[in-house]
C-alpha cells in the first residue's frame, strides 16, 4: 500500500506520521507542498503542525496551494485522504470537509490524551475495528469543531461522524468535551466516506512507551482494509 | 550626531567607560560605534562582572565535547550521538511584555541549539513569579504560559518538564529561563569560529526591524516605575520563521558548505560578527546597505543594534553561495550575501559606499572591561529552636492538605498541559515527574533531562544552595534511571554593584563547582542575567541548573508513580529532621529563618550510585526523589500519580513525626521494590553502607499512617490538583 504525507511548510508531525505509516507496512512517501502533482498512492495524509504559520484562519493558506488541487481531485475520484489535526483544519479549508474548527472553549491550547468513540464503521478507516473506544492524543489550539444546523443534521443523516469526544465508557457529553465541539465531534467523514478529518493524533499512540497504544489499532486495522 | 559622555551613559556605558573607548580608539567614537560598544560592554554580551568567577567552574570531563564559551554545550552520549543543550534567561523583557519575552526566550535557545547542527529534540523552562496575591502575577503567569506554548508547540519541539515558583521576591522582576536539548552527530558540530580570508559572509532568516533595539543594554539594567515604556526594546517572535530556518539551516548542514554559524541574539548583527571575528582572530567587513531591511530608512545604528528574530550569520566556503540561497529559496527565507571576512583585525561597516564604522575587534572583546566586584560572604544563618509546643496544635494530616496546595508544591498540570509535549513521537515520561524523557530516535537510547532551582536555599546561605540544586538535579535524572552526564546553568541575580548580591553570586557559583567536581557532572554552557531589581528590590539567588543524563536502554526507564498493592517502600538516605527553610516551616509555622538543608556530597554521591545501581539491576519499580515538602508530600505524589495508597509503618523511636514527614533534609529517595526482591536490596544497602527506612506497604487506595494520617488518594488528588486552576480561573 502506498501513502503520500505532505509537507507544508510548517508541518510539525509530518515525521511522526510517516513513522507510523511505515511502522505500519504503509510504502510512504514525502511530498513538497510546491510540487506540482502526488505520486500514485493509496492514501494521502495532510499531518499536524502550522502550516504557514496559521497566523491566518488555521489552514487557510495551505488550502490554496499548489498541492490541494490534486489532492481534491484525487478525493473526488474516492482516494482516500485523512487530515490529522491542521490536517482536519486544512481539509474544512478546502471545502472538502463541511465546517470549521474554531479556537479551544477554554481559549487554551491543550495537550493531553482523551477518549474518542468510533460512531461509524462502515467506511474503509474503522471497518473491523476490535474496538470502540479508542484512546488517543489532542494537541491544539483551535479544535472546537463547528458547523451550521443543516450541516450538522446532514452530517447526522449520512453517519458522517467519525468519533467523538467521550470518556473511557464511551460516554460524550459535555463533561467530556476537552475543546467545546458541537456533538463533541473530534472527526467526520465526507459523504463518500473517503475523505476522513480529525483532531486526535494516532500518529503519536503507536507503542506502549508513548502515551498509548490505540494509534497502532487505528493503523493496523487502515491497512488491512486496503488488502 | 555628535557623541558625548551624556550619550554614552544614555547607551548604558559608565564615564569611565566612555574615556576608555576613547583612550583605546585615540579618538571620539561616532554614533554607530558608540552603539557597538554598548552592545558589546553591557553586561549581558561582556559578562564583565561575572567572567573572573566563572572561570573557575568545572567545565571539563570525559563526556565533553564542547564546554561553555560556544553557542551551546556538547556531550557525547556513545556511538556517532552527541546531545547539545543550553538555558538561557529572559527575564527582564518577559516582565515588559509577557508573551512575546518568553516567547522569543524560547526561540532564542532553540537558535543556539540548532545553530550547532543539532535537531532541537526536547524544551525545558524555569519560570518564577511573584506573591499569587501580587496584582500583577495571574497575567503574567498566563502570557508567559502562552507564550512558551506559542512558540514551542508552533515549531514542533516537545516541551518536556518544568517549573513553576512563587515568592514574593519576584514580584518587581520574573524570571523566564529556558532550555533546549538537541541532538547531532558527533563529527557533525558546527562552531562559531570563522577561518579564512575573503570567505563571503551570509545573512540568512527573517528581515531586520527596528525591533528589539537595546534588548541587551535593557537587560543589562534595573526596573523602575517606568519600565513599561521599555516595551520598544522586547523583541516579537516568529515561530512559523524559526521553523523554516530551523530545517533550511539543517539541509545546508548535511554537506560543508558552511565554515562558521551564529544566530542573532542579544545585541544582534553587532555581536555575531564580532564573535565569529573574535574567535577565528580574523576581520570582518560589512556593507550594511545589503542587509534585507523590513522597514525603510533604517540606519547602520539601528541596523547593527536591531534583535529582530529568526537570523543567523553564516560564514561560507567561497563558491557555495548559489547551493546556499537555493535551499534558502526554497524555505522562502531572505538569503543576502553582506560581506566578507579579512585578514584586518577589525570591523568595518560600509553604509551608502560610505565607511560608517572601524573598530579593531579585540577592543570590543578582550579589552571589554572586567570588574572584580567587591562581595560579601553570607553567614550560615542561626538554626530555628523549635519547641515542642510549636508542633502541639498541629495534626499531620491537616498539615499535608495544607501543603499539597501550596503554590510551590501544587500540581502544574493547566500550565504544560497547554505545552505541546508530546509531538515528536519519543517522549517517553511526560512532564510532571522528576525527569522529562525523549528517545534518541530510532534507538534504544533515551535522555533524561530537569531542570531546578531552590532560591530559598540559596537566599538562607549561598554556598549550601549552590550545592543543593546541583545535586537536586543529579538526583532528578538518576530517578528516572538515567546516568547524570553535564549540566547548564542559568543564574538570575539582583544588582552585582551592590556587594550583597555579588556575595550571594560568588558563592553559590562556588557551591555549584564544588558540587558538580564532586559529582563528575561538568557544566558545558550557560547564560547569567544580573540586575533582576526593580526599584532598589533584588529577586533572592536564584541559580536555576539544566541537568541531562543517559538511559541506555529506554525500556528500563523509571516513573514515580506506585505501581502495585503489596509492594514495599523504602526511604533511601538518612533523614535527619531539618526542618529550616522547609515547606513546613514557612507554611505551617510561618518562620522564615535558619539554615537550608546541609549538603553530605559523599552521602549523595554514594546514595545515588546505590539507587542507580538497584534501577540497572531491575530491582526497583519506581522511584522519587524527595525534595520540597519531604517524606509525605513525595508519597502523596506518587500515591496520586499511581492511584495507589501507602500503608506507612509505624516507626519507631521517632522523636517527632513532623521532623520526620516534613524535613527536607538532602540525598533521599523513595522506591518501590516487590516483597521478594526485599532481601537482595537490603544486602545492597547494607554492602553500601546506604542508610534506609522501611516506609510502609502499597494499598489499594488508603494512605495511612496510625490513626494520624488517614487519606484516600482521591482526597489528596483533589487538595494537590486545584490551587492552581482555581487560582487561574478565579
Amino acid at each position: 500500500m502506498k501513502s503520500s504525507v505532505i509537507i507544508f511548510p510548517g508541518s510539525n508531525c509530518d515525521r511522526d506520521m510517516d513513522v507510523a505509516l511505515k511502522k505500519f507496512g504503509f510504502k510512504n512517501q514525502m511530498v513538497w507542498h510546491n510540487d506540482p502533482s502526488i505520486p500514485k498512492s493509496d492514501l494521502i495524509v495532510l499531518p499536524g503542525g502550522f502550516s504557514y504559520g496559521d497566523y491566518l484562519r488555521c489552514g487557510s493558506i495551505a488550502s490554496k496551494s499548489k498541492i490541494i488541487k490534486p489532492v481534491i481531485d484525487f478525493a473526488n475520484k474516492g482516494g482516500l485522504v485523512l487530515g490529522v489535526c491542521n490536517g482536519f483544519q486544512i481539509l474544512t479549508e478546502t471545502g472538502l470537509l463541511p465546517g470549521i474548527l474554531q479556537q479551544n472553549k477554554f481559549l487554551n491550547f491543550i495537550c493531553k490524551n482523551i477518549f474518542v468513540k468510533i460512531k461509524d464503521k462502515e467506511n474503509k478507516y474503522f471497518k473491523n475495528i476490535k474496538k470502540d473506544i479508542l484512546e488517543l492524543h489532542i494537541a491544539h489550539n483551535e479544535g472546537n469543531y463547528f458547523c451550521s444546523e443543516g450541516e450538522l443534521k446532514s452530517l447526522e443523516d449520512n453517519n458522517q461522524i467519525a468519533v467523538t469526544y467521550c470518556n473511557e465508557n464511551g460516554e460524550d457529553n459535555d463533561q467530556n468535551n476537552p475543546n467545546g465541539a458541537i456533538k463533541n465531534i473530534a472527526g467526520i467523514f465526507n459523504k463518500n466516506k473517503n475523505v476522513l478529518g480529525m483532531m486526535p493524533h494516532p500518529e503519536r499512540m503507536i507503542d506502549s512507551y508513548l502515551s498509548g497504544e490505540d494509534g497502532s489499532l487505528f493503523f493496523e486495522n487502515l491497512i488491512s482494509n486496503f488488502n | 550626531m555628535e557623541v558625548t559622555e551624556t550619550t554614552a551613559i544614555d547607551h548604558g556605558l559608565k564615564k569611565e567607560e566612555f574615556h576608555k573607548i576613547c583612550e583605546l580608539l585615540k579618538r571620539v567614537p561616532n554614533i554607530t560605534e558608540l552603539a557597538i560598544f554598548s552592545a558589546m560592554w553591557n553586561e549581558h554580551c561582556s559578562y564583565k562582572s561575572s567572567r573572573l568567577h566563572l572561570k573557575k567552574m568545572n567545565t571539563k570531563g570525559t563526556k565533553v565535547i564542547q564546554g561553555p564559551g560556544e553557542n551551546a554545550g556538547v556531550i557525547d552520549i556513545g556511538d556517532d550521538h552527541a546531545i547539545v543543550f543550553k538555558i538561557e534567561s529572559h527575564n527582564h523583557p518577559s516582565f515588559i511584555e509577557p508573551y512575546q519575552g518568553a516567547a522569543t526566550g524560547v526561540g532564542g535557545i532553540m537558535r543556539d541549539v540548532f545553530t550547532m547542527g543539532a535537531r532541537p529534540i526536547a524544551n525545558l523552562n524555569s519560570i518564577h513569579f511573584g506573591s499569587p496575591q501580587h496584582q500583577k502575577t495571574k497575567n503574567l503567569l498566563r502570557g508567559v504560559v502562552k507564550g512558551i506554548g506559542g512558540y514551542g508547540n508552533c515549531i514542533g519541539v516537545p516541551t518536556i518538564g518544568g517549573q513553576t515558583l512563587f515568592d514574593d521576591s519576584y514580584n518587581g522582576n520574573i524570571l523566564v529561563n529556558a532550555m533546549t536539548v538537541g541532538l547531532v552527530n558527533k563529527n557533525k558540530i558546527f562552531y562559531s569560529k570563522a577561518a579564512g580570508i575573503n570567505k563571503p559572509v551570509i545573512y540568512v532568516g527573517s528581515k531586520t526591524g527596528r525591533d528589539g533595539i537595546h534588548g541587551a543594554s535593557m537587560a543589562s539594567a534595573t526596573f523602575d516605575d517606568k519600565i513599561e515604556e521599555k516595551k520598544p526594546t522586547v523583541q516579537v517572535g516568529d515561530p512559523f520563521t524559526e521553523k523554516l530556518l530551523l530545517e533550511a539551516c539543517l539541509e545546508l548542514m548535511a554537506d560543508n558548505s558552511i565554515i562558521a554559524i551564529q544566530d542573532m541574539g542579544a545585541a544582534g548583527l553587532t555581536s555575531s560578527s564580532v564573535e565569529m571575528a573574535s574567535k577565528g582572530k580574523l576581520g570582518i567587513e560589512l556593507d550594511l546597505s545589503k542587509v534585507p531591511c523590513r522597514e525603510d530608512g533604517m540606519t547602520p545604528y539601528e541596523i547593527m543594534l536591531s534583535e529582530s528574530q529568526e537570523r543567523m550569520l553564516i560564514v561560507l566556503e567561497n563558491g557555495k553561495e548559489d547551493k546556499a540561497k537555493k535551499i534558502f529559496d526554497k524555505w522562502n527565507l531572505d538569503f543576502a550575501v553582506i560581506g566578507k571576512t579579512t585578514d584586518s583585525k577589525k570591523i568595518e561597516l560600509v553604509f551608502e559606499n560610505k565607511k560608517v564604522a572601524e573598530i579593531p575587534i579585540d577592543l570590543l572583546s578582550e579589552n571589554a572591561p572586567l570588574y572584580d566586584r567587591k562581595w560579601k560572604k553570607t553567614k550560615l544563618p542561626q538554626k530555628l529552636k523549635l519547641e515542642k509546643q510549636n508542633f502541639k496544635s498541629l495534626k499531620l494530616n491537616d498539615c499535608l492538605l495544607k501543603i499539597l496546595k501550596n503554590p510551590n508544591i501544587a500540581d502544574k498540570e493547566w500550565i504544560w498541559e497547554q505545552y505541546d509535549h508530546t509531538v515528536m513521537g519519543d517522549t517517553i515520561q511526560k512532564p510532571g515527574g522528576d525527569a522529562g524523557v525523549v528517545r534518541v530516535h530510532g534507538t534504544q537510547k533515551a535522555i533524561a533531562a530537569s531542570i531546578d532551582s531552590s532560591a530559598s536555599y540559596c537566599f538562607a546561605h549561598p554556598l549550601t544552595g549552590g550545592k543543593q540544586i546541583v545535586c537536586e538535579s543529579w538526583r532528578n535524572l538518576i530517578s528516572v534511571g538515567a546516568q547524570p552526564i553535564a549540566i547548564t546553568n542559568c543564574l538570575n541575580f539582583g544588582n552585582p554593584e551592590k556587594e550583597k548580591n555579588m556575595g550571594e553570586f560568588v558563592e553559590c557559583v562556588e557551591g555549584i563547582t564544588e558540587a558538580s567536581k564532586y559529582l563528575d557532572f561538568p557544566i558545558v554552557s550557560g547564560n547569567v542575567s544580573f540586575y533582576n531589581e526593580t526599584n532598589d528590590k533584588g529577586i533572592k539567588p536564584t541559580p536555576t541548573i539544566g541537568g541531562v543524563g543517559l538511559i541506555t536502554n529506554y525500556e528500563n526507564m523509571i516513573t514515580m508513580d506506585f505501581k502495585e498493592e503489596g509492594n514495599i517502600t523504602l526511604v533511601i538516605g538518612k533523614t535527619e529532621g531539618h526542618l529550616d527553610q522547609s515547606v513546613f516551616v514557612k507554611e505551617i509555622l510561618n518562620e522564615k529563618k535558619g539554615p537550608p538543608p546541609e549538603i553530605n556530597l559523599f552521602n549523595e554521591k554514594n546514595n545515588g550510585e546505590t539507587v542507580l545501581n538497584l534501577i540497572d539491576q531491575k530491582l526497583i519499580v519506581s522511584c522519587h526523589d524527595i525534595s520540597l515538602g519531604g517524606i509525605l508530600v513525595a508519597v502523596a505524589k506518587m500515591s496520586i500519580k499511581g492511584n495507589k495508597g501507602l500503608k506507612i509503618n509505624s516507626l519507631k523511636g521517632l522523636q517527632n513525626k513532623f521532623e520526620y514527614f516534613f524535613s527536607e533534609d538532602q540525598g533521599r529517595y523513595i522506591v518501590e521494590i516487590k516483597k521478594i526482591n526485599l532481601e537482595k536490596v537490603v544486602k545492597i544497602l547494607n554492602e553500601n553502607s546506604v542508610h534506609f527506612d522501611e516506609l510502609g506497604t502499597i494499598t489499594k487506595d488508603q494512605i495511612t499512617f496510625d490513626s494520624e494520617v488517614n487519606f484516600t488518594v482521591e482526597d489528596l488528588s483533589k487538595a494537590y490538583k486545584t490551587w492552581l486552576k482555581n487560582y487561574i480561573l478565579n
